[in-house]
């Protein structure tokens, strides 16, 4: 058996390399870099029921060892993503993808949820709940507990797919809110989604952001994110994908250590388009240095 | 993929302005208007690439030309010849060469200026007849204009103080010497590509904007046009100035 396979509700991965949701478009562009069947799965752009543009530019800023993004979900809406963007996608792509679904109100996660269902290549649901960036729904679905739980409970009723929900971090108490969804229903968990911060020009004295404050991703946040699944592993018995700053093999077993099943690759996408493929590439020998025989083994070994 | 590209030369040309040449294996074809991806240095402590226009290539050989605007491009001025960089090229979709009119302008705006270097040399190849016009905030800003007397074509040059050339924008040019032009290709501030749109003359507009990735994944650059959103990285960072939106 492949030494470097895991498994997630309804997804069989080759891997536990997953290309987070935002950072990967909808695929098919990275398949001008190289052939992406190699991936376990892929997460794909954050997709609304309508279509959205996103928030005002400058949506990019830049940190020591992270960047701010306030894009604001911008997507062609479910139906495109639907009859075009997975179409495309669908000539390179041989594998389930996860569906991350966004929303303002619970009807649309629900109607875009249940349009999404229908895609023969989506094997799996992943409902953010932790989007920083827009006003209406996003976060605000996914910092408070109750609410949390009712929209998991809803989605859960409209799909047969797994729902795997995006945590944010831009709570007091993560553990709690992993613990209701997965009493709601939830089949995994995926963690973290961003840590909300700002830069400031100090030319014009001005945000650089438009939107003011943004999402920060990349190596600053990576030990928030380790303790975060370290304290969610210990609560919960559905699988959890961990993500955060991941730009290596060796950041990989890490997060496997403090209890994901599989991880997520953002902002690493943005710098080297390869990034995915590397990782890949470079796990067996990582493995081999810490005489790890198969990646299974490793989940959440920090707490033996 | 071998990002890897080896530094021949790295001088001040201006104030704060510096010329980079370097050499690699480039198998693609260069468009004037495209631009590469620059990771400052090794690590993580400037996290995302550095766009910059492309200004000359030849072969091998590419030339860039930056100004120092933050901390990542100051560590970039400090680097030498000898010493390689990692770079994505070439990225966005460049100009399109305009075989139609016969009156046509290039016009830029300080650090917008140099990917009109190139464009201006292949629309010499192509036998195309122009005029340039080139405007600065000051006289010590002023870089590449030799360069372009060198190709053999017109040039005006204007500043904003009046230490060198004609008093104010490149707009003011324009009105000052009446320029007759039936297009143009322009990169430069905001304000100034905002301006051209406005005279309602067709034309190919380079736009720049913050960026994430540069190659079309993060949706971090997008700009609304009349029809559509595009991503400056990708479908950009030329647009054409019907598809620009510009209050009248």
């Amino acid at each position: 058996m492949n030494r470097l396979s895991v498994k997630l509700p309804n997804l069989d991965l080759d891997n536990p390399i997953i290309p987070a949701s935002g950072t990967f478009g909808f695929g098919y562009e990275f398949s001008e870099y190289y052939d992406i069947n190699i991936l376990g799965s892929f997460s794909f752009k954050g997709t609304t029921l309508e279509k959205r543009f996103g928030n005002k530019t400058p949506r990019i800023a830049e940190t020591y060892a992270g960047m701010l993004n306030s894009i604001g979900l911008q997507n062609p809406g479910v139906h495109d993503v639907l009859n075009v963007e997975l179409v495309k996608l669908k000539e390179v792509f041989s594998k389930k993808v996860i569906a991350n679904i966004g929303g303002s109100t619970f009807e649309d996660y629900i109607e875009a949820v249940t349009i999404i269902s229908q895609s023969d290549i989506v094997g799996a649901i992943e409902l953010n709940i932790s989007c920083p960036n827009v006003n209406a729904g996003g976060m605000v679905f996914g910092t408070n507990k109750d609410i949390a739980f009712k929209l998991t409970k809803a989605v859960k009723r409209h799909t047969h797919l797994p729902v795997y929900v995006k945590l944010s971090p831009n709570v007091t108490n993560i553990v709690e809110i992993a613990k209701e969804v997965e009493r709601a229903g939830a089949d995994a968990i995926s963690m973290i989604n961003t840590l909300v911060g700002m830069r400031i020009d100090l030319k014009t004295g001005k945000p650089i952001l438009a939107n003011n404050y943004g999402g920060l991703s990349g190596p600053a946040i990576k030990s928030v994110a380790l303790k975060m699944v370290h304290q969610v592993y210990q609560a919960v018995n559905i699988p959890i994908i961990g993500m955060g700053g991941i730009m290596n093999a060796n950041d990989v077993l890490e997060m496997m250590y403090a209890g994901a099943t599989a991880v997520q690759i953002g902002t690493a996408n943005l710098i080297d388009p390869l990034a995915c493929k590397n990782i890949i590439e470079e796990l067996p020998s990582v493995l081999d240095k810490y005489g790890i025989k198969n990646i299974r083994e490793i989940i959440g070994r920090a707490h033996l | 993929m071998n990002n890897k590209y080896l530094i021949i030369s790295n001088d001040l040309i201006a104030k704060d302005t510096y010329k980079l040449i370097f050499k690699g294996d480039i198998q693609k074809n260069i468009l004037p208007g495209q631009f590469i991806n620059i990771k400052i240095e090794d690590g993580y402590k400037f996290l995302l690439r550095r766009p910059i226009s492309i200004c000359d290539h030849n072969g091998n050989y590419i030339t860039i030309i930056y100004k120092i605007l933050g901390e990542g491009t100051e560590v970039l001025s400090k680097m030498k010849a000898g010493e390689t960089i990692d770079i994505l090229l070439p990225l966005g979709n460049g100009f399109t060469i305009m075989t139609g009119p016969n009156k046509q302008l290039l016009v830029g705006g300080g650090v917008g200026i140099p990917p009109l270097y190139l464009l201006a040399s292949k629309m010499i190849e192509q036998r195309i007849d122009f005029k340039v016009i080139l405007g600065f905030n000051t006289f010590e800003d002023i870089f590449l204009v030799e360069e372009f007397k060198a190709l053999g074509v017109e040039v005006f040059v204007s500043t904003m103080d009046n230490s060198f050339g004609i008093k104010g924008n490149v707009m003011d040019v324009i009105k000052q010497l009446n320029i007759d032009y039936d297009y143009y290709y322009s990169c430069g501030p905001a304000k100034m590509l905002n301006n051209l749109v406005r005279t309602k003359i067709l034309g190919q507009l380079s736009f720049e904007e913050r960026m994430g990735c540069g190659f079309g994944a993060c949706m971090g650059c997008t700009y609304k046009t009349k029809t559509s959103s595009k991503r400056i990285c990708k479908e950009g960072p030329v647009l054409e100035s019907s598809e620009v939106l510009v209050d009248e």
